[in-house]
């Protein structure tokens, strides 16, 4: 690997996964985070979905950033982006059929996933492709890193089971645990999420974010003076 | 020499190209040869990926219909052959939900009563007041399912749908040959809450249905769902089945598709003619 990747790709390739996660500091492809992970199979396919389809499309724009007119850049992007996505659909309807049918339109969701376009727009435009492509999939990774603990977390809690597999016995089946419903709806990524992200940012007091404005002290505010 | 004219017209479209590059980005004509190329490139990509995977795609769904109703007909089990266990014991059979006949002289394994459901010349409209499945429209044929044991007919599969929560499920309910006991019902689609409504796959709900009847003795459709544990000791019970937890929407949309389909607007008439038949 470190023949391949210099200092500069590894940076481009680690920094998404916890210091610049697209997910937890950046905030961004959220919706998929909540709909896709009350189970651990489907979370890993998107997953690698959109990880593959982030890679590509970043590595197939900055190919021709060059080229690209500003003034259909982002319809050049889009163009790009749905075709890859429409690809990785057909690749999973015939070769993961029944996670596909799970999954629904998620996929074809991920052209609209904020993380492809602003990964396309902040850095393929102005790399070259190979970067492009490692940019692509390290952010790709940060945002499975998020989905796989969500997942985690929702399928244990929600359902007893970890990738289908019963880990703790239900009551309903004569054991001692009693799922927690809300975890199977997606609000509960909401939760989750917010809670990593309080861990990342307790870890990483630099990752908060600077406040816009302070809330006056009522008692010396301009509401106090007549 | 045919190739040596294939070679100049690339000579001539690389010295084209070459111009077209060499223009400025926001030139109108560059941008118009930058969208029209990108455009062919994906075209190309796309269709070919769905050209190319179209076969295996089409087997996967037909596959994991088939692998449903041997699932619902209690033939499927670990490591058989589907497409065998498919072949040897199960014979489908084409319906005209009006008259409740047979359909002789088409072709039973290219008519696909979901395609033909959305094409006018081969459906109708259902009228508002009657569709309480809120399917819309139905197929005029119906393609059903027949387990034989020698020549006698062990169980009727039905295909069935109806609208639940957020999805139309479709599935198939097994009857045994009196066309009143209920063998097992099974939804190969649907998109309901994965835990609510979505355990209308799970096995253990969809075992209670079992040995349930359809029809009362006034020859209406009495199986529903209720809210609770049906009580098996009361009277009645044999036409009650568990409702969903937590999915009183889904629970409504089954029992409104299960009494759709088993009404007269559905199966009525072809069950009447199964139970004359002997």
């Amino acid at each position: 690997m470190s023949a391949i990747l210099n200092s500069e790709s590894k940076k481009v390739l680690i920094k998404p996964l916890i210091n610049e996660n697209p997910i937890t500091l950046q905030v961004l492809g959220i919706c998929s985070a909540l709909a896709v992970t009350s189970q651990m199979s489907t979370s890993l396919i998107m997953a690698l979905a959109l990880t593959s389809v982030t890679a590509c499309s970043s590595a197939a724009i900055s190919s021709i950033r060059n080229h690209i007119p500003g003034s259909i850049r982002i319809i050049v992007q889009m163009t790009i982006i749905a075709s890859l996505v429409i690809v990785v659909d057909q690749i999973l309807k015939a070769f993961a059929y029944e996670i596909s049918k799970q999954l629904s339109v998620f996929v074809g969701l991920i052209i609209t996933n904020c993380i492809v376009m602003g990964r396309a727009e902040a850095y393929a435009m102005k790399n070259p492709p190979l970067e492009s492509f490692i940019d692509g999939v390290g952010n790709g990774l940060g945002y499975s890193l998020i989905l796989v603990i969500v997942a985690f977390f929702r399928e244990l809690l929600g359902s007893g089971k970890l990738l289908g597999i019963e880990v703790f016995h239900l009551s309903k089946d004569g054991g001692w645990y009693d799922p927690n419903g809300l975890m199977l709806l997606p609000p509960s990524a909401f939760f989750i999420i917010g809670l990593i992200i309080w861990v990342f940012r307790q870890a990483k007091p630099e990752q908060c974010e600077h406040v816009d404005f302070k809330i006056m002290d009522i008692a010396h505010g301009e509401g106090g003076h007549h | 020499m045919p190739n040596e004219k294939k070679f100049e017209h690339y000579e001539k479209f690389k010295v084209y190209a070459n111009k077209i590059l060499a223009l400025k980005n926001d030139s109108l004509e560059k941008t118009l040869a930058i969208a029209l190329s990108l455009c062919f490139v994906c075209a190309i990509l796309v269709s070919f990926a769905a050209v190319a995977l179209r076969p295996l795609q089409a087997d996967n769904k037909a596959l994991d219909m088939k692998r449903n109703i041997l699932d619902v007909a209690g033939l499927l089990q670990e490591g058989v052959d589907v497409n065998q266990a498919f072949s040897e014991q199960i014979e489908a059979k084409l319906v005209n939900l009006e008259t409740g006949d047979y359909v002789e002289g088409m072709d039973v394994e290219a008519y696909d009563q979901r395609q033909a459901t959305k094409d006018p010349a081969q459906s109708i409209a259902i009228p508002a007041d009657k569709d309480i499945a809120s399917i819309k429209r139905k197929a005029k044929i119906a393609k059903v399912y027949l387990v034989k044991q020698g020549d006698k007919t062990q169980s009727i599969i039905l295909p069935v749908s109806g609208y639940g929560l957020w999805s139309t499920l479709y599935g198939f309910l097994a009857l045994e040959a009196d066309g009143q006991t209920v063998q097992s019902i099974n939804f190969y689609d649907q998109a309901e809450t994965p835990g609510l409504g979505g355990e209308v796959v799970n096995p253990k709900w969809r075992a209670l249905w079992q040995g349930k009847k359809v029809y009362n003795e006034a020859g209406d459709v009495a199986l529903a769902l209720i809210k609770g544990t049906v009580d098996t000791g009361k009277p009645g019970s044999e036409y009650k089945v568990d409702g969903l937890a937590g999915a009183t929407l889904t629970s409504v949309g089954v029992s409104n598709l299960v009494k759709y389909w088993l009404s007269g607007e559905g199966f009525a008439s072809y069950l009447d003619k199964v139970r004359a038949d002997g």
